[in-house]
């Protein structure tokens, strides 16, 4: 009988998968149960494979029992809907590709599924990753294993939710303006973002092209370093995949933290932080202090202007981007349409939701004729200006840190009538995107009963330093195994297996 | 280290400076043609509306300094990657077209253009 925790980690699996303490079917039949189980009050998932993740599963098993190896053999795990996946339909959450089945495999599925990863499904998220709550999926909102009523964060919602209920240990996620970092803190687990170019971005449906980067949301620090070790790396297929070796992550774990200096920027705690989290976060800082860490206060002075800048360039690369989506050859299509212009207004009229309408609709007005000067050119020059206050800092100090979001976790339907409310959830994580750093979310404590995320930022290619200031903290703190009230009933992995060897 | 918090409303950070922005409906439906994004009678006041209040927000931008800033394309100035021209893809058509119903004869099927 394997002495699993409720929630175990892909570390905590892997060891139990290779001493034979139970199978990768036995983990993935549990993983489809619990997500069966609670399908309605999450609604995390949006497609599930029980079929092809068994199948998945035995094939893991049986390359155990042939001598196969590898921290993510037989780990059971769900793919954002984001990611395409060949012969598992591919959503985005929307309409407009309800039923679109994908004909290949995104790099980061392909590259997972290699190193024996068993997918158990595609999770919720807001359509076409433009959102913060997971309201604008057109599959329904997801909601916050801590409370029903709030948002779990968005865009990948599904995921974050998921793997804080424990319906899967992990899953993929993709960040544009902190759609991993974001969930990860509003429901308490790790969300790690690498650098831009670092994860392919081949089979990723592109929202914007210079700021989309893929990552995973995990229960650990640890966890997130085998799985983006195995994501990472050159490929020819993204044009603006980074031709650099990937470090060995998991070699780095466990380093002192001894000498390391922290930014700490003063605008990160200005007007608008919520106090609750603003305690929890300065009391992680101090844990960093007494493991022999230096804080040095910082500042990025162009921070105000992230938000404005992201909402022009983002939406720009956005309405070229999902120009694709004309009725023609995939996705949702008008039915009687007389005119071929006909075809694309009333296709896309229908296919998309009223957030992803207002993004095509303002990167078109920002990028049209008398317009591009004064909002495209001057955003990407305010970008600059971004990126500039970052390599200044990391001049001084080995990794900058502060509050992922402004707030715990909100209510459901609380701004979704506000789009400039909500687009400012994001203020502490956009700017990261705009200047292609790595940055990541751990829980750091509690605010009014909800879980308040630390945000890590590293220079570019500074993956190695994230994954061991966040590993470093979580040996010294347990904000990372604090359970939520919904998800798996307790016990649902240790329980009921028969202690048999591996299939042979 | 001393850090302070504003006592004031959370999420109420970096408020929207007004600045005379004021998109008309004819602006709209003028934006969503050259988008081919067809915007409902329903929908267009909200649309209007909301479009607005995104357009005023972004438009705080035009009080950063930004003279003499390069323009930034790509978060580390990287240019495209270029390689040899050359084929190196299958021919996957028929798997492809599996995506839509309207194809015929390996072409896709669009109301006629050409008269």
């Amino acid at each position: 009988m394997p002495s699993l925790p409720a929630r175990p980690t892909i570390a905590q699996l892997s060891r139990a998968l290779a001493a034979r303490e139970v199978s990768s079917r036995e983990l993935t039949a549990a993983a489809l149960a619990r997500i069966g189980a609670a399908a309605t009050a999450l609604n995390s998932f949006i497609t599930v494979v029980p079929e092809l993740a068994l199948a998945a599963a035995d094939r893991a098993d049986l390359q155990r029992a042939r001598g196969g190896t590898g921290p993510l053999l037989g780990i059971p795990f769900a793919h954002k809907d984001i990611f395409c996946t060949a012969g598992i339909r591919t959503t985005c959450g929307s309409r407009m590709l309800a039923n679109f089945v994908a004909p290949y495999d995104a790099t980061a599925v392909e590259r997972l599924a290699a190193a024996g990863i068993v997918t158990v499904g595609k999770t919720n998220m807001d359509e076409f990753a433009m959102g913060s709550s997971n309201e604008t999926s057109w599959f329904g909102p997801v909601r916050n294993p801590w409370d029903r009523d709030r948002s779990p964060g968005g865009s990948s919602g599904g995921s974050a939710a998921a793997v804080a209920a424990g319906l899967v240990p992990a899953a993929t996620g993709t960040d544009t303006g902190g759609s991993i970092r974001q969930p990860a803190a509003l429901v308490g687990i790790t969300g790690f973002k690498p650098t831009y170019g670092r994860v392919s971005r081949y089979g990723m449906i592109a929202f914007a092209s210079s700021l989309d980067q893929a990552g995973v949301l995990t229960l650990t620090a640890e966890d997130a370093a085998l799985l983006t070790a195995a994501m990472a790396g050159f490929d020819a297929r993204d044009s603006t995949s980074a031709e650099l070796p990937v470090p060995d992550y998991a070699a780095v774990l466990g380093e002192s933290l001894r000498g390391k200096r922290i930014g700490v920027p003063r605008e990160f705690f200005d007007a608008g932080l919520e106090p609750g989290s603003a305690t929890a976060i300065r009391q992680a800082l101090g844990v960093y202090e007494r493991l022999g860490a230096t804080l040095v206060e910082l500042s990025l002075p162009s921070l105000a202007l992230s938000v404005p800048t992201y909402y022009i360039v983002a939406p720009a690369e956005c309405s070229s981007n999902l120009s694709r989506f004309d009725g023609v050859r995939f996705g949702h299509r008008h039915a009687g349409a007389t005119t071929l212009e006909e075809l694309y207004k009333k296709s896309r009229g229908e296919g998309f939701g009223a957030e992803v309408k207002r993004r095509i609709l303002t990167g078109t007005y920002v990028l049209s004729a008398g317009y591009y000067d004064a909002y495209y050119l001057k955003a990407q020059k305010a970008r600059r200006l971004i990126a500039d206050d970052f390599s200044r800092c990391f001049a001084d100090v080995d990794v900058i840190a502060g509050p992922t979001a402004p707030t715990p976790a909100f209510r459901l339907g609380e701004k979704v009538d506000d789009p400039v409310q909500m687009y400012l959830n994001d203020i502490y994580t956009i700017p990261v995107n705009l200047a292609g750093l790595p940055g990541v979310s751990i829980p750091c404590g509690f605010s009014g009963g909800l879980p308040v995320g630390l945000q890590l930022i590293g220079p570019h290619f500074g993956e190695a330093a994230l994954f061991n200031f966040a590993h470093v903290f979580q040996r010294e703190t347990d904000w990372h195994q604090k359970l939520p009230p919904v998800g798996a009933p307790s016990g649902a992995i240790d329980s009921g297996f028969a202690p048999e060897g591996a299939p042979t | 280290m001393l850090l302070h918090t504003s006592t004031e409303q959370p999420g109420q950070i970096f408020a929207v400076k007004p600045i005379a922005v004021k998109l008309t409906r004819q602006n709209v439906e003028q934006i969503a043609h050259l988008a081919r994004l067809e915007i409902g009678p329903e929908e267009l006041d909200g649309v209007v509306e909301k479009l607005g209040r995104i357009v005023q927000f972004v438009d705080q931008l035009q009080s950063a300094d930004t003279s003499a800033v390069l323009p930034m394309a790509h978060p580390m100035d990287k240019s495209q990657r270029l390689r040899v021209d050359e084929v190196t893809e299958a021919d996957h058509r028929d798997l492809y077209q599996q995506n839509t119903e309207a194809v015929a004869e390996g072409l896709y099927l669009v109301p006629r253009v050409i008269e």
